[in-house]
């Protein structure tokens, strides 16, 4: 299962798919070869490979999703990527997806680094922990917000490593990864008008989509 | 030694070349335009496969599976056994509609050489002396089987196998056929299995070849020309080789300390608990299909299997191809309760097959019922296997049912 308290991911028969997902599938090249980390029922996984024709792999925590998605026809390992990653040879894909998942993560930044190391891209997505309607509900509930997107309570929530969007900027930068595009999405995912260097993008956005590089490659 | 073996050709099991045989309990002889080459040295001519097929092999020989049987299973793999008269050690995973679908794949499952029912192995008439080979016999390994199987394949005049697939002993040469050739392979399927055997698998092994040669009707190894047979030694073998088959939560849910057909323990050596009675029986049923000369070739051919040994030593060398990952896809299985062949292997012929970045999947079956489980009815296994053939036969472009056939 995702981190995120969200089952309705997919629809296998209308082929389509959830929207923030959509966004990531657009910024893939149709034939690529993709790996989906955290690709939990194999939503995303399914859309590349049967719409795009991309070589599409995926690495599963939950048996349950692993099952769903080998059942499925899907190329999915059952594993841990923090163990996992480190085994991939660099730039054995051309893109490492990374859906939701970097929060639940108990060293995001070695994460982040292997992405860009396997893959020549990163596109990597999670909940912006600075969205307004999540600090509002600090400041006058004085409780963590349990959200529609958010959907566990402090003490059973596998995302333990929560950041906002300039948390997640500032560390690219430290560790030297290029952020080759970003969209930022407000409520219901949609996409808004606003880039992750802009001031309110912390404020307004429920969730940002970002595609990374090591610094120095190109293509 | 570089001795070469020749067989007589048995009357009226002869085929021709390039002809695909259907049906159950049929032999071929190979080895017959030159000899096959052994691990060990020795060239083997002349000499017999029992195979059974199942299904049809479609226009364009596109959709033949090869199953590969465990340490003593045979080709009877979903028909009727001639001896035990059960219905064959995987009927609920080959056949029309199944798993391994009958109707869309041609299934072909061979008696591996060193076996005993049909193929060339100790227990057969050495044409040399007229007497069985006994310990005369070769010793093989994983990869004499799989090279005898490819022989079988190409006498079937099939030059890709859609899968290759197989527990256990059958996974290990799935995992050689894979390895041995990549060109030939589309899609490989092992479960339960792993690269290497392992210290601990080796020295079960011992135990059972040891009860064999314990037992004086063995007759060093001469017991078909005596007239006798090892019966008990093979019974104490597959005893034990039987427990590591299961799990604890396996065997303390069918038996627990239950007495067998009584009240309180007897004070003596009887079998007073259910699972003695239990495993007699499995030794002594055992016996009537199974020669122990085989037992000793083949659990020996297990003990030798190391994939990574004649790549350096790093597994993951045995599934590079020109450069770049084997064109292999693998999808590999394990059960949670499996400890003969314990999750932790597949996990190492994954990351692997990562190493090189190759096509796999990779799934842990939660059972409780041990290694054995890959032989039971495990729907989420079943599952698996369906899911993972369904996607290849979509990527080969192979198409349902029988409509495309030939």
């Amino acid at each position: 299962m995702s981190p995120l308290d969200d089952t309705s991911s997919r629809n296998r028969r209308s082929g389509t798919i959830r929207l923030d997902l959509k966004l990531i599938a657009d910024m893939v090249e149709p034939g690529s070869r993709v790996l989906d980390i955290g690709c939990g029922d194999g939503a995303l996984l399914d859309f590349l490979v049967h719409e795009k024709g991309v070589d599409g792999r995926g690495i599963e925590l939950s048996m349950d999703g692993v099952h769903t998605c080998v059942s499925h026809g899907l190329s999915v390992i059952q594993g841990d990527a923090e163990t996992d990653l480190k085994d991939y040879p660099s730039g054995a894909f051309d893109y490492v997806i990374l859906s939701q998942t970097l929060q639940a993560m108990r060293a995001p930044r070695t994460v982040l680094e292997e992405l860009v190391r396997i893959g020549d891209r990163a596109i990597v997505s999670f909940p912006n922990f600075g969205y307004w309607r999540i600090r509002m509900a600090l400041l006058w509930l004085g409780r963590m917000p349990v959200t529609e997107r958010l959907g566990y309570e402090w003490y059973e929530t596998p995302n333990i490593h929560f950041c906002t969007i300039k948390d997640f900027t500032s560390l690219c930068d430290r560790l030297d990864i290029k952020i080759d595009r970003s969209v930022i999405l407000g409520r219901d995912n949609r996409p808004t008008r606003l880039a992750s260097a802009d001031r309110t993008a912390n404020f307004f956005g429920e969730q940002g989509v970002f595609m990374l590089r090591r610094n120095g490659t190109h293509g | 030694m570089n001795a070469s073996i020749p067989f007589r050709q048995p009357p009226g099991v002869a085929e021709a070349a390039g002809s695909v045989s259907e049906g159950t309990n049929r032999r071929v002889v190979l080895g017959t335009d030159r000899p096959m080459r052994l691990d060990c040295g020795v060239e083997l001519a002349n000499f017999t496969v029992a195979y059974s097929t199942f299904g049809t092999l479609n226009a364009d020989r596109s959709n033949a599976v090869m199953v590969c049987h465990a340490l003593t299973g045979d080709h009877f793999v979903t028909d009727y056994h001639p001896v035990s008269g059960k219905p064959g050690w995987w009927s609920m995973l080959v056949g029309p509609g199944r798993p391994i679908d009958t109707d869309r794949y041609f299934v072909i499952c061979s008696n591996v050489i060193g076996g005993c029912m049909g193929s060339i192995g100790p227990a057969e008439t050495d044409p040399a002396t007229g007497k069985p080979y006994g310990l005369g016999f070769p010793v093989i390994t994983i990869a004499d089987m799989v090279r005898a199987q490819k022989l079988l394949v190409d006498h079937l005049g099939i030059d890709k196998l859609f899968c290759v697939v197989g527990g256990s002993m059958g996974g290990m040469q799935v995992l050689q056929w894979a390895v041995s050739y990549p060109e030939h392979v589309f899609a490989a399927l092992p479960i339960a299995t792993a690269a290497r055997h392992s210290a601990q698998n080796i020295a079960f092994h011992e135990v059972g070849r040891q009860a064999i040669m314990a037992d004086p009707d063995w007759c060093g190894g001469d017991y078909l020309n005596q007239g006798v047979r090892p019966h008990r030694g093979l019974a104490v073998a597959r005893m034990a080789a039987h427990i590591t088959y299961l799990s604890e939560a396996a065997l303390h849910r069918k038996f627990g300390r239950n007495l067998q057909n009584r009240q309180a323990v007897t004070y003596g050596f009887d079998a007073d608990f259910q699972v003695e009675s239990y495993l007699r029986h499995q030794g002594i049923t055992f016996v009537d299909r199974f020669d122990a000369n085989s037992y000793l070739y083949i659990t020996r051919a297990m003990d030798y299997f190391d994939l990574a040994a004649e790549h350096g030593g790093v597994l993951a060398n045995a599934f590079r191809y020109k450069d770049g990952p084997t064109p292999v896809r693998f999808c590999l299985t394990s059960f949670s309760s499996d400890w003969l062949f314990p999750t932790t292997e597949s996990r190492a012929v994954v990351h692997a097959l990562n190493a090189v970045a190759a096509n796999v999947s990779f799934v842990e079956v939660a059972t409780d019922k041990g290694h054995d489980a890959f032989l039971l009815d495990e729907p989420q296994f079943h599952q698996v296997v369906r899911g993972f053939l369904d996607g290849c036969a979509e990527h080969r472009g192979l198409t349902r049912r029988r409509a495309a056939t030939a």
